[in-house]
């Protein structure tokens, strides 16, 4: 069983049209949504829902106002600001317990924060894991370790082939969680200095964690100068560059009828995705 | 006046508004706070004349003192130490810099290191205060290159944030404490489906926001009818162009590539002027009511 791990550095390259092509293409897939701070692959591939599960991150520093005497050693010790006036701010809470351990009056607990929520959902293209966190929370990284280890689970357990991730954009925790063991990355580009520049750190990235990477520019018609610029870049650094995905405004069209664009029809769009999805195939054998 | 720029959905022109709107004041603070992936150099080009690093909390264990009791490991709920009969592991990138294990090492055999994680740049872009953080290749954290930026934000003169895609620590962490959010989005299912989420957190944060319809005629008219249902201002629809898609692509600042849209922006900077005017005067009144 292999994993692909579709990835970008900037926002807004294509990363999930690309993904739900690819489930669509693949031969058994277990579908991973790691984008769990802002997921959209449930838009195209329609999801009905199996399983819902709670996820619980840190937990967060309460005070009890009654047995807190108001010496001010908590606020003094946490190394996070997160509290003033003997209340917590509970977006800035770590949950470290520093302050639960130097309270004298042991006035201060610690209480578990529902984050988010994980599902597991049949789609047309095969089983999904996704998630969504919950508003204002913390600890992305931590839940998408979960969905991936879910989607893993379920991988074994009925026998499939792979496991298609969509990740987040940035190079941050929830990037590396998504990228972590996987046995190729795709990094979807686009020929903007933007597209370039965020390229290299999210290349750097997985070549600082020994990951295979591979590239393809999505959009590469709209600026041939800076599309051979990443050809360059790739070339340089002996990283494949597997295909120059066209700009065509059907991509969007099928994005608002729920499609992936193999199903909906976009042309060139739709050819030059097909023969990716080969090349990344053979890659991964 | 604070006013960051967010989305949910990365790719809608967070950066463009964000530097359009800082070109189109006599004079501004400007942070980049997508310290994952910062692009607004590119557009704005800067002269970058300091550099600083940024770093966290480490703990240092001197191993002579050490009596490996395992106190550090219980503490450390992030799983950043682990104890053994005579070894003591640290990982550093599990570490959150919460100064735990230092506080409760009997033997005061843990020191206070500090760890580089990233950098903070400072420089000028014409009449901008430009300021960005870049987040070290590997690194986990962004939220401290983050609160580190933000140490630098000036009383004196409006402050422009750009910041990261998404909805969780990092983004909270670079809108906290503004006046003003202005939500990029386009008019797709993907954009609207991560503005939903991006209005539930500046709603949480108690921000007041408006939002903006970058490559407006590309999509459909979501967008448009759910900022009508929730009340939500749409302060401004850019169209889609070529042009400003070209200008984008090559680091060009759209009020650039087409300056009659520096007027739009100024217009777009004083509307959310008077939002906050009006909303001051509601306050007020609604403390004198009280």
């Amino acid at each position: 069983m292999k994993q692909l791990t579709i990835i970008s550095g900037k926002g807004g390259t294509g990363k999930t049209t690309i993904t739900a092509a690819f489930a669509h293409l693949a031969d058994k897939p277990v579908i991973a949504d790691c984008d769990v701070d802002a997921a959209d692959l449930h838009l195209l591939l329609t999801p009905q829902l199996i399983k819902q599960e709670p996820f619980y991150g840190n937990r967060l520093a309460s005070i009890d106002k009654e047995q807190c005497s108001k010496c001010g050693l908590c606020e003094e010790t946490c190394r996070f600001g997160a509290i003033h006036g003997f209340e917590v701010d509970n977006t800035s809470c770590e949950g470290c317990e520093v302050c639960a351990y130097i309270c004298p009056g042991k006035a201060i607990s610690l209480k578990e924060r529902l984050s988010g929520y994980w599902f597991v959902s049949d789609t047309r293209e095969g089983p999904m894991v996704h998630a969504r966190l919950g508003i204002a929370a913390e600890n992305s990284g931590k839940l998408v370790s979960l969905v991936r280890q879910e989607a893993k689970d379920l991988a074994e357990k009925e026998n499939k082939n792979i496991i298609l991730i969509d990740g987040p954009p940035g190079i941050g925790c929830p990037v590396i969680a998504s990228i972590g063991g996987v046995d190729l990355v795709l990094a979807v580009t686009e020929p903007t200095l933007s597209g370039l520049h965020d390229l290299k750190r999210i290349l750097e990235v997985a070549n600082h964690f020994s990951i295979a990477a591979t590239v393809c520019i999505n959009k590469f018609d709209i600026n041939q100068e800076n599309n051979q610029m990443i050809e360059d870049y790739c070339k340089e650094h002996g990283i494949e560059l597997v295909g120059r995905i066209p700009y065509d405004s059907a991509v969007t069209k099928a994005m608002i009828r729920g499609l992936s664009v193999i199903e909906y029809p976009c042309g060139a769009v739709t050819r030059e995705i097909e023969r990716i999805w080969h090349t990344v195939e053979d890659l991964l054998v | 006046m604070v006013i960051s720029i967010a989305s949910g959905k990365g790719g809608t022109g967070k950066t463009t508004v964000a530097v359009s709107l800082a070109l189109s004041l006599d004079t501004c603070q400007f942070l980049d706070c997508d310290v994952e992936e910062p692009n607004a150099s590119l557009f704005l080009r800067p002269s970058i004349d300091h550099k600083r690093s940024v770093s966290t909390l480490e703990p240092w264990i001197d191993e002579s003192k050490c009596t490996f009791c395992g106190e550090c490991a219980g503490i450390c709920v992030y799983h950043a130490i682990a104890v053994f009969e005579k070894d003591v592991l640290l990982f550093p990138s599990l570490c959150h810099g919460c100064g735990g294990c230092i506080l409760v090492c009997p033997e005061k055999a843990i020191a206070e290191g500090r760890r580089n994680i990233g950098v903070i740049e400072e420089g000028t872009s014409n009449s901008i205060a430009f300021i960005q953080g870049i987040l070290n290749i590997g690194e986990h954290m962004a939220t401290p290159v983050i609160k580190d930026i933000k140490r630098l934000i000036r009383k004196d003169m409006h402050v422009i944030i750009d910041s990261p895609p998404g909805t969780s620590c990092p983004v909270i962490e670079s809108i906290k404490g503004s006046d003003f959010v202005l939500l990029v989005t386009e008019p797709t299912p993907f954009g609207l489906n991560d503005l939903k989420l991006a209005v539930d957190v500046v709603r949480e944060l108690k921000i007041p926001f408006g939002v903006i319809i970058n490559c407006d005629g590309i999509g459909d008219d979501r967008v448009k009818e759910y900022c009508q249902e929730e009340n939500i201002p749409l302060l401004l629809s850019i169209p889609w162009s070529r042009e400003i898609a070209e200008a984008y692509s090559q680091g060009i600042p759209a009020v650039e590539a087409r300056p009659d849209l520096k007027e739009i922006f100024h217009s777009l900077f004083q509307g959310i002027t008077r939002i906050m005017e009006s909303k001051r005067d509601y306050d007020v009144q609604l403390g004198a009511c009280r």
